[in-house]
């Protein structure tokens, strides 16, 4: 909590991302201004010309960490920061991005770039909780806007967000969707995701597609072999789990366990 | 023995609009995204016709039938509980009004539900529901509310699904307490027709308007014979007379640890579950803080919060979540409630995405036990 009396200095960072869930906190619409009243938006440069200086009582930390700069630059972050929230699955698991943990990158930009000499990349990408301490971890890919909104204001009144860790599932089962997999025999990683966008893609007659990354407890084995007897291949269950939570340990270690 | 009359399916749309002219909303099968769910209901157009269901671990599929019956299946995804307890509910809300706060309580709604085409196992996991939710000191008022003007008609089940076992746990085929009024199909030579009884006064009531007549003794046969075939098809079986004792005596069997590597903690065999009636509350406020709410929604057994105490989860493995499940709903819940959790409806089998199966979970615990001599 911010000192009282004082209106909380919010500060928004981006890393290596693709700015969609900075841009959650713009599509607020409805609350923005409730927002913008209870916290002073001190750096945001999504939004705003604003300029890096003092101290933040809470940031949000968009993206991951790719390159020697920015992993001296998520420090000053830190240092800069009362609270540190990281929002989406790059900043929280390395991203869609961390598909280079499992490549070689130097034959990467030997292949794409014209002068690769100019390229200063990391080998990996790193959630922002390998290199500094995190205060909450806010999933999705992107990020919802209802659990963003959330995590303000229970930041604002010091209480914890309410985000649960379980099951895609139960926020099917809370709103009576067929479940797609048991009845339509759709693949869906929904028993091993992270809840938090509302089921989005089953309420769709889609299989969930794992964009919140593990949930608390995920056992993904089982499911494989489930997933494997509705016709998926080795390849086709490495890559489900190679997404945008490629890098969380439950599906990296998964993924490997499907290696052709 | 409560007498019997017989009806046409236009007799029995009578028996809709008769419920829905005293108040009712009516609330029974109907087909959404390829299943039987429980919806709002008028005609009988929007019951399944001529539909029903192939079941089995892990797996559900709706099939053609070779008639027009309009109960040709076995339950669905859904239970009652989505109406009598349901999944999301907000129970109060606060303001912030200078020095003051105003905590307002949410009143009970209490909606005149008729719930339409109730199987016994489902009756019988109503009456759990009342003794878990009402029994006792503590009385859950929005589901007191949500009960207290229901009028149920039941249908006994005229086939067994893939994944039943409520023979074998004496909560079907047939309803015999529960209801209002309460259904048999048959179709006969062509001939369609529902045998139906009254339960109550109010049940006596609603059938004194209806264009029904004396059922024949051949059609009273006939659907004893129907149900007798029922109760012989069962696509599962749980030996349940002494199930409480043989799990209480193997809480350290290897199977839990079997059944962990296959278990995902996802929570859908206990959001299924008829019976399961657990809760968590989550606070809400806004960003001003002037105002607040708590809400309850269901939870499971199955997530780390539910079982959150200072420091962690007391349950933190999978091994030990899917044990307090299981032994709860068949050994403990006797000796909190005097009755079985389970009512055989078969749901989580069904419905779990990896297909476990109480039954045989049940059954690899006996036979290692009988192998071992104990």
């Amino acid at each position: 909590m911010a000192a009282s009396g004082r209106t909380p200095r919010l500060a928004v960072w981006k890393f290596a991302s693709c700015d969609g869930c900075q841009l959650t906190l713009l599509d607020c619409e409805d609350e923005l201004l409730g927002i913008a009243a209870a916290v002073e938006i001190a750096y945001f440069p999504e939004a705003t010309r604003g300029t890096i200086r003092g101290h933040y009582d809470l940031s949000l930390v968009e993206g991951s960490i790719t390159t020697p700069h920015d992993a001296e630059r998520i420090h000053e972050v830190r240092r800069r920061s009362t609270h540190l929230v990281t929002i989406g699955a790059c900043a929280t698991a390395g991203g869609i991005q961390g598909l280079r943990n499992f490549a070689d990158v130097a034959e990467y930009i030997s292949v794409v770039y014209a002068r690769p000499d100019y390229i200063e990349t990391l080998a990996t990408s790193t959630p922002i909780a390998a290199h500094v301490p995190v205060d909450f971890e806010l999933r999705g890919c992107p990020i919802a806007k209802s659990q963003l909104v959330e995590v303000i204001t229970a930041f604002l009144a010091g209480r914890r967000p309410v985000t649960p860790a379980h099951s895609v599932c139960i926020e099917c089962k809370l709103k009576g969707n067929v479940c797609v997999m048991v009845a339509h025999g759709t693949p869906c990683l929904g028993p091993v995701t992270h809840a938090g966008c509302g089921a989005l893609c089953p309420s769709y007659h889609r299989g969930c597609y794992g964009c919140y990354g593990p949930m608390e407890t995920p056992n993904p084995a089982p499911l494989s072999q489930a997933l494997t007897e509705l016709g998926m291949g080795k390849r086709d269950l490495q890559r489900i789990y190679r997404t945008f939570n490629a890098n969380a340990p439950a599906f990296r270690e998964e993924s490997e366990r499907h290696d052709a | 023995m409560p007498e019997q009359q017989s009806l046409t399916p236009n007799g029995l749309q009578a028996l809709l609009d008769a419920l829905q002219a005293r108040g009712y909303r009516i609330i029974g099968p109907t087909l959404r995204d390829q299943a039987v769910v429980y919806d709002d209901v008028q005609s009988l157009t929007d019951l399944p016709v001529g539909w029903t269901d192939v079941q089995e671990a892990g797996h559900y599929r709706l099939a053609r039938r070779d008639d027009d019956a309009l109960f040709g299946y076995a339950v669905g995804p859904h239970s009652w509980k989505h109406y009598l307890h349901t999944p999301v509910q907000r129970l109060w809300h606060a303001k912030h009004e200078r020095d003051d706060i105003i905590v307002t309580t949410e009143p009970p709604e209490a909606p005149r539900l008729a719930l339409f085409g109730v199987r016994s196992c489902e009756l019988h996991a109503i009456a759990i529901q009342d003794r878990v939710l009402l029994g006792g000191h503590y009385r859950d008022v929005h589901y007191a509310a949500r009960r207290q003007d229901n009028f149920i008609v039941a249908v006994n089940c005229a086939v067994a699904g893939g994944t039943c076992f409520c023979a074998s746990m004496h909560t079907g085929p047939k309803a015999v307490a529960g209801y209002d009024l309460a259904l048999t199909e048959i179709i006969d030579e062509g001939e369609h027709r529902f045998l139906i009884e009254a339960g109550t006064p109010e049940g006596v009531e609603v059938l004194s308007e209806l264009p029904a007549r004396q059922a024949s003794n051949e059609d009273i046969a006939l659907a004893d014979a129907i149900l007798a075939s029922t109760a012989e098809s069962m696509g599962r079986e749980m030996q349940a007379d002494d199930v409480r004792e043989l799990l209480l005596a193997h809480l350290e069997h290897p199977r839990w640890d079997d059944v962990a590597t296959r278990c995902l903690t996802c929570g859908n065999c206990t959001l299924v579950c008829p019976t399961c009636f657990c809760t968590s509350e989550e606070d809400s406020s806004d960003l001003t803080g002037t105002e607040m709410a708590r809400s309850r929604r269901w939870d499971s057994c199955f997530t780390m919060d539910f079982s959150y105490l200072h420091g962690g989860s007391v349950r933190a493995s999978h091994r030990a979540r899917y044990r307090q499940w299981m032994t709860h709903k068949l050994a403990t819940w006797h000796d909190q409630f005097d009755t079985s959790g389970c009512v055989g409806c078969g749901r989580c089998i069904t419905w779990c995405p990896v297909g476990i199966d109480i039954t045989e979970e049940v059954k690899a615990i006996r036979e290692t036990s009988q192998e071992a001599g104990s």
